[in-house]
């Protein structure tokens, strides 16, 4: 299985790590032509806009935009939820995402660095993972066909902060930087039983 | 509520792996800020005068003013950073109360401890400082630093002292990977270094935290040299908005970072790019700010 790693800025190495570990193939895309012959892509955390600006001058965007409307799966972490969110706030102006995750994101809706923190999230069947919620976006608003996978109680409640759209997943936090393997299994083995 | 933990090494070392590949760009209002964020920054740093002005106005530089802080994270979504004067933990404290999202504990500015960095540890926010050998970048690690640059030489538009920093960080940790277990403690010693980060580097190969370079940059081909060289993204400071077309430099920069291991892109990006800033020969420079710090 390949899956492939956005990989024009943020921790690409990260995550290009926790999938070789799970014995899966990762190739980088920096260009169109890396899109061929993926089962999948992830995108990184990293800066949305300064991703977003990459991807329209390398090309990427309209031929990903394709690819993801033809069904390919994709995971995005932090700054990949973003750019795959149906609705951001607090954005810039001209903020733009593929727009196939039917969920509101709001840019650093935690706050800003001072604010970033660690905590246990909650996944269904009362797991715990390990969360690195850095100047993370915040999911404000789920769609009617949005799964949520986990949530996390930040004091006002439990909100969703790991959810799917069909085989579109989307993560406020950052499971890539820690050593546990959970979140990138449960994609993997859910793209290897479309195969 | 389930318990949350805020500035911990993972959260304040995670912030610059989020910046990898990327481009952090030296900011003196918001117009500029702007231009950055729309070229593809990852990050902006606030600061009153760029290094190359700084160098040319002399005096003493100092922190910037609140204000105009307040003023840039006001007109941009990405991280903004802002430095403080070497040593002066007020300043930084400063800097933590208007919630900056990195400190820079610069050489840029004039110190304020000629014998003593920041102690860095017990600050929420996470700090960058510069080196110019694996020692010196150990000892801020130790002292807190969750991020080290390259030193470079600032505001001279001459990449030459940020390739000999780069070098000889990559250099000493071969060393260390070389050695054998009894010959650490000698070279903790002749590096000035904590033992127990230098057998880090010794089992990981790296340092504990990202390595970015600084100092110099004003190409696209600079920023695609040091890359390949082993920096995992850059600090752009007098070299976009000293030159001739700063949105079309900005903008070349970043493409030449993010896709540093392709010839023919940093090819395309610096073709009609007009004059990159002036710069200075640095044999000739009077004040070498990289050896400020120690």
């Amino acid at each position: 299985m390949r899956v492939g790693v956005l990989a024009l800025q943020g921790d690409v190495r990260e995550h290009t790590r926790a999938l070789e570990r799970l014995g899966v193939s990762a190739p980088q895309v920096r260009l169109p032509e890396d899109l061929v012959n993926l089962d999948a892509l992830v995108i990184p955390g990293g800066e949305s806009t300064a991703i977003a600006r990459l991807l329209e001058v390398s090309g990427l965007r309209e031929d990903l935009a394709i690819r993801l409307h033809e069904g390919l799966p994709a995971f995005g972490t932090c700054a990949g939820l973003i750019l795959l969110a149906e609705q951001i706030l607090d954005g810039r102006s001209d903020q733009w995402s593929f727009a196939c995750l039917d969920v509101t994101v709001r840019r650093n809706g935690y706050g800003r660095q001072t604010a970033s923190f660690e905590a246990m999230v909650q996944l269904h069947d009362s797991v715990v993972v390990p969360g690195v919620f850095i100047r993370a976006p915040r999911i404000t608003k789920v769609g009617a066909d949005v799964e949520v996978l986990a949530t996390h109680d930040h004091g006002d409640g439990p909100h969703a902060v790991l959810v799917k759209q069909g085989m579109v997943w989307g993560c406020s936090f950052h499971p890539e930087l820690t050593e546990d393997l959970t979140i990138h299994r449960m994609f993997v083995e859910s793209v290897e039983a479309l195969r | 509520m389930v318990q949350e933990k805020i500035a911990t090494a993972q959260v304040k070392r995670g912030l610059a792996d989020m910046l990898r590949g990327g481009v952090i760009m030296d900011v003196v209002n918001p117009e500029q800020a702007k231009i950055a964020e729309d070229a593809g920054a990852v990050a902006v740093m606030a600061l009153e005068r760029v290094p190359s002005d700084i160098r040319r106005d002399g005096g003493v530089a100092r922190m910037s003013d609140p204000q105009m802080i307040r003023e840039i994270q006001a007109s941009v979504t990405i991280p903004v950073m802002a430095k403080a004067r070497i040593g002066h933990f007020a300043e930084a404290q400063i800097l933590q109360a208007l919630d900056v999202d990195y400190i820079d504990e610069s050489e840029v500015l004039t110190p304020a401890d000629e014998a003593n960095h920041i102690d860095k540890w017990p600050f929420t926010v996470p700090f960058v400082c510069g080196a110019t050998n694996l020692g010196e970048a150990l000892r801020r690690i130790a002292e807190g630093a969750c991020l080290i640059r390259s030193k470079g030489e600032a505001g001279t538009g001459n990449i030459v002292e940020a390739v000999r920093h780069l070098r000889m960080i990559r250099q000493q940790i071969a060393q260390i990977q070389a050695a054998d277990a009894g010959e650490i403690y000698a070279m903790a010693k002749n590096l000035a270094a904590p033992l127990d980060l230098v057998r880090e580097i010794a089992a990981t190969g790296k340092l504990p935290v990202p390595l970015f370079c600084a100092g110099g940059i004003s190409t696209p081909a600079d920023a695609s040299l040091v890359m390949q060289m082993g920096a995992e993204a850059v600090f752009v400071g007098s070299g976009i908005f000293k030159s001739s077309d700063p949105e079309l430099m900005a903008k070349a920069i970043v493409e030449a970072t993010a896709h540093f291991n392709n010839a023919e892109i940093v090819a395309k990006v610096s073709t009609g790019l007009g004059a990159a800033m002036k710069g200075f020969e640095t044999s000739t420079l009077e004040q070498r700010f990289a050896e400020r710090g120690w």
